[in-house]
C-alpha cells in the first residue's frame, strides 16, 4: 500500500483545472517532474564525473605500466642480442690478435680454430681468410667456397672501410638462413687480410625464442630494410616485410603505438641495436595490454548502472513522497478556506437579513396596528357601520401582516445566536419526542419510520428545545420530499473525538447538485409555489452551529437524501460562535 | 390603570395607544424619552411600554431613569430588532419583552400578567 503510494501518488490524478487561474501553482504532476529531474540531476552528475576521473585515471595507469612492461622486455632483448653479437665478434678479434695471420692459410689450424670456436661459443658454420683484393685465400668448412671472389661486395668494401661487419640474416649461396661476421687484421702497415666467419642462426633465434612473452606478444628482429631476421608468431615469415613502416632510428629503447591493420593496434617496443642491421621488435596487441582496463572499466560501468538505478528509484520515492506531503497540505487547507468561506457567507448573509427583517418589521407594525386600530373602531365604536366585507380585509390585511411578522421573527431568529441552555439530553427520547409529533402523519401516510440509536449511547449535554427543533425541522422536510409509502431513517452513532452523529435519511426525490451547494442559504427554496419560505433549512444549520456541530448533506436525484450533523457529547468541544 | 407608551413612530404609538384605550386601558403616548420623562410625573402611571431602539435615549436608558423618578413602575419593551444584546438586557430586567409586529391580543396578555391581573 505504501509503495504503490509512492510510485503512483494521490497527486497523480488531481484535477488541475479546479484550480482556476492558479492551475500552474497546482500542477502536482509539474512540480513532481521538476523535483525529480533536480534530485537525479544533483545526486547523478557527481557520480558520472567520479566514474569519468576514475576511468581516465585507470586506463593511464594501466597504460602506462604496459608501456613501461614493454620497454624493459626490448631492452633486455636488444642487451642479449647486442652482446651475443658483440661476444662472437671479439671472439674472432681476440683470434686474430693471437695468432700469426699466416697460419690461418694452413687449413688444419683454421680447422682446429674452428672447431674450437664451435665447442666455445657454438654456432659458427665455417671461417675463411679473404685478402684485400677480395679472393677467399682459406676455407673451412661445409662448401667448397676456396678462391672465391668478394672483392666489389658490399660486406668487403664495408668490412675493409670500417674493420668490421655484421651482416643481417640471408640465405646466400648456401640456401639456408645464416648471417656473417667480419674482422679486418693487418698484417703489416699497408696490408690487411678479412677473416670471414658465418654464423647460423638457430643459437640466435634461440635468445628471442626464450623471452618470456605474453600469449600475443611477439619478439623478432628486422632488418633496416623491414626485412623479418627471425621467426615471429603472429607478424609474418622470416624474409618477408614487417606490415608496417619502420620506427625511427632510435638506439634507446622506445616505445610506440602502431595501427597496424584497420582494427589492430599494437604497443611496439623497439630498438637499433648499434653496430649492427638489426632492429628488435616486440609487439603486443593493444587489446591483450588493455584487458586488465577492461576488466575495470566493466566493473566500474555496472557498479555505476546499479547505483543509477538504485538512485533513480530512491529520488522517485522522495519525489513522490514530498510532492505527495504538498499535495495533502494544500488539500487540507483549500478545505479549511472553503469551509470558511461558506461560513463567512452565512454569517453575512444572516446579517444581511436582520438587517433587512429590522427596517422591514417598524412599517410592518405600523401597517399591522392602523390595520387593528381600523377593525377596533369597526368594532368598539358605534359610529362606524359594521360591515362583514370591511372586516374581511381588514382580517386578510392583519393575516398578511402576521405572516410577514413571522418571516422577519424567522429571520433574525436566523441571525441571532440565543442563549443556549445546556443540560444531559438523551438523543433517544428527543428523537422519541419529535417524532411523536409527526407519528400522525406518519400513519396518515404510511411512512415507515425507523429509529436506530446505538445501544452504547447516553446522555449528551446539550439544549434540547433546539436539538428537537432541528430534528423536527430536517423530519419535515423528509417528509415533504417522500411519496406516500416512503421510509425514513432516523440515526444516531457515536461519531470521532466525543462527538454523537445525527442522520436523516429519507427515499424521496432527492435534491439536484446545482441546489445542493445553496440548499442552507436562506431564501433558498425550491418548494416556492408550495409556500417554503427558503428559511427552514438555513435556520437548522444556524440552530446546529449554535450547538457547537457541523451539518453535512448528501443527496442522489430520484435516490434520496441523507442529512447528517454531528454535535459535541460534551460543551467543552463545542466551538464558541 | 394608566399606561405610558414611548416610541419614536408617532403613527405606530398613537394607533396602539387608541387600540388599548378601547380595551379598556388608559394610554398616553410620547414620541421620546425626554417627553416621556415629563410625562411621567403628570400620571400615575403603573406600566411603560417602551420601544428598545430609539434615537437620542433608548428604550434601555430611559427605564434607568424613569426608575428613579418613579419606583415600582412595570415594563414592557418592544423590540423591531431582536438582537441579542436587547434579548438579555431586555428579558433580564423587564416584565415582557415583544418583537415587532406584535398581536394585540399578545400585548394585552403580557399587560395583563404584569399588572398581576
Amino acid at each position: 500500500m505504501l509503495l504503490k503510494g509512492l510510485f503512483k501518488p494521490e497527486f497523480w490524478n488531481a484535477d488541475k483545472k479546479s484550480a482556476g487561474p492558479y492551475k500552474s501553482l497546482f500542477d502536482y504532476q509539474r512540480i513532481w517532474r521538476l523535483c525529480f529531474v533536480i534530485l537525479v540531476v544533483v545526486s547523478l552528475v557527481p557520480l558520472f564525473i567520479l566514474a569519468f576521473i576514475d576511468f581516465n585515471v585507470t586506463r593511464v595507469a594501466i597504460k602506462s605500466e604496459n608501456m613501461l612492461r614493454g620497454a624493459r622486455t626490448t631492452s633486455n632483448t636488444r642487451r642479449a642480442v647486442a652482446y651475443f653479437l658483440e661476444e662472437r665478434k671479439s671472439a674472432l678479434q681476440l683470434i686474430v690478435e693471437l695468432d700469426d695471420f699466416r697460419s690461418f692459410q694452413r687449413k688444419e689450424r683454421l680447422g682446429e680454430m674452428l672447431s674450437a670456436l664451435k665447442n666455445s661459443f657454438g654456432g659458427f658454420i665455417d671461417l675463411g681468410i679473404i685478402d684485400e683484393n677480395g679472393k677467399q685465400l682459406a676455407y673451412v668448412g661445409p662448401h667448397n667456397l676456396e678462391g672465391k671472389e668478394y672483392k666489389g661486395q658490399a660486406w668487403f668494401k664495408q668490412a675493409a672501410d670500417q674493420g668490421t661487419y655484421i651482416s643481417d640474416v640471408f640465405l646466400g649461396y648456401r640456401d639456408s638462413p645464416h648471417l656473417v661476421i667480419a674482422v679486418k687484421h693487418f698484417t703489416d702497415k699497408d696490408h690487411y687480410k678479412i677473416f670471414r666467419a658465418t654464423l647460423d642462426t638457430t643459437k640466435f633465434n634461440g635468445i628471442l625464442s626464450s623471452l618470456d612473452l605474453s600469449e600475443g606478444a611477439d619478439a623478432f628482429l628486422v632488418n633496416t630494410a623491414g626485412i623479418i631476421q627471425t621467426p615471429s608468431k603472429w607478424n609474418g615469415d622470416v624474409f618477408s616485410k614487417i606490415s608496417f613502416g619502420l620506427p625511427e632510428k632510435s638506439f634507446r629503447t622506445k616505445v610506440k603505438k602502431i595501427q597496424l591493420k584497420k582494427d589492430l593496434s599494437a604497443i611496439v617496443g623497439y630498438a637499433y641495436i648499434e653496430g649492427t642491421p638489426f632492429i628488435i621488435m616486440v609487439v603486443k596487441p593493444e587489446a591483450e595490454l588493455m584487458g586488465a582496463w577492461q576488466r575495470s572499466r566493466d566493473t566500474l560501468t555496472w557498479i555505476s548502472s546499479i547505483s543509477v538505478a538504485v538512485i533513480l528509484l530512491v529520488m522517485w520515492a522522495v519525489a513522490s513522497y514530498m510532492v505527495d506531503r504538498i499535495y495533502i497540505a494544500d488539500m487540507t487547507r483549500s478545505k479549511l478556506l472553503q469551509q470558511m468561506e461558506h461560513h463567512n457567507r452565512m454569517a453575512s448573509i444572516g446579517r444581511l437579513a436582520a438587517g433587512v427583517a429590522h427596517e422591514i418589521n417598524n412599517p410592518l407594525a405600523i401597517i399591522n396596528e392602523k390595520a387593528g386600530l381600523l377593525k377596533d373602531l369597526f368594532t368598539f365604536s358605534e359610529a362606524y357601520n359594521a360591515d362583514e366585507r370591511i372586516f374581511g380585509l381588514v382580517d386578510s390585511v392583519i393575516g398578511s401582516v402576521e405572516r410577514c411578522g413571522r418571516i422577519t421573527k424567522r429571520l433574525l431568529g436566523f441571525s441571532r445566536q440565543d442563549d443556549v441552555e445546556l443540560r444531559p439530553v438523551l438523543p433517544k427520547m428527543v428523537v422519541d419526542t419529535v417524532l411523536s409529533f409527526l407519528n400522525k402523519e406518519a400513519e396518515y401516510r404510511s411512512i415507515d419510520v425507523s429509529v436506530d440509536v446505538q445501544p452504547c449511547i447516553f446522555e449528551i449535554v446539550t439544549d434540547r428545545g433546539k436539538l428537537e427543533q432541528v430534528l423536527l425541522n430536517l423530519i419535515s422536510n423528509a417528509f415533504q420530499a417522500m411519496k406516500d409509502g416512503g421510509a425514513l431513517q432516523v440515526a444516531v452513532a457515536k461519531g470521532d473525538k466525543g462527538r454523537l452523529d445525527f442522520s436523516v435519511k429519507d427515499d424521496g426525490c432527492g435534491i439536484p447538485a446545482t441546489d445542493l451547494k445553496k440548499i442552507f442559504e436562506p431564501f433558498y427554496s425550491t418548494k416556492k409555489q408550495a409556500g417554503g419560505t427558503g428559511l427552514g433549512l438555513s435556520i437548522t444549520y444556524g440552530l446546529v452551529q449554535d450547538l457547537g456541530g457541523s451539518m453535512t448533506v448528501e443527496s442522489e436525484v430520484g435516490e434520496g437524501t441523507k442529512f447528517s450533523f454531528s454535535l459535541p457529547v460534551s460543551p467543552k468541544n463545542k466551538g464558541e460562535g | 390603570m394608566n399606561i405610558l407608551l414611548v416610541d419614536d413612530e408617532l403613527e405606530l404609538v398613537s394607533a396602539l395607544a387608541e387600540r388599548l384605550s378601547f380595551r379598556g386601558f388608559e394610554a398616553d403616548w410620547v414620541t421620546s424619552g425626554a417627553e416621556a420623562m415629563d410625562k411621567i410625573l403628570e400620571k400615575d402611571y403603573v406600566l411603560a411600554i417602551l420601544d428598545v431602539k430609539m434615537p437620542r435615549m433608548s428604550g434601555l436608558e430611559l427605564r434607568k431613569r424613569l426608575e428613579h423618578l418613579r419606583p415600582g413602575l412595570k415594563y414592557i419593551f418592544l423590540s423591531g430588532h431582536g438582537s441579542e444584546d436587547d434579548y438579555k438586557v431586555g428579558a433580564a430586567k423587564a416584565d415582557s419583552y415583544l418583537v415587532k409586529p406584535v398581536k394585540i391580543e399578545d400585548l394585552v396578555e403580557r399587560i395583563n400578567l404584569a399588572l398581576g391581573n
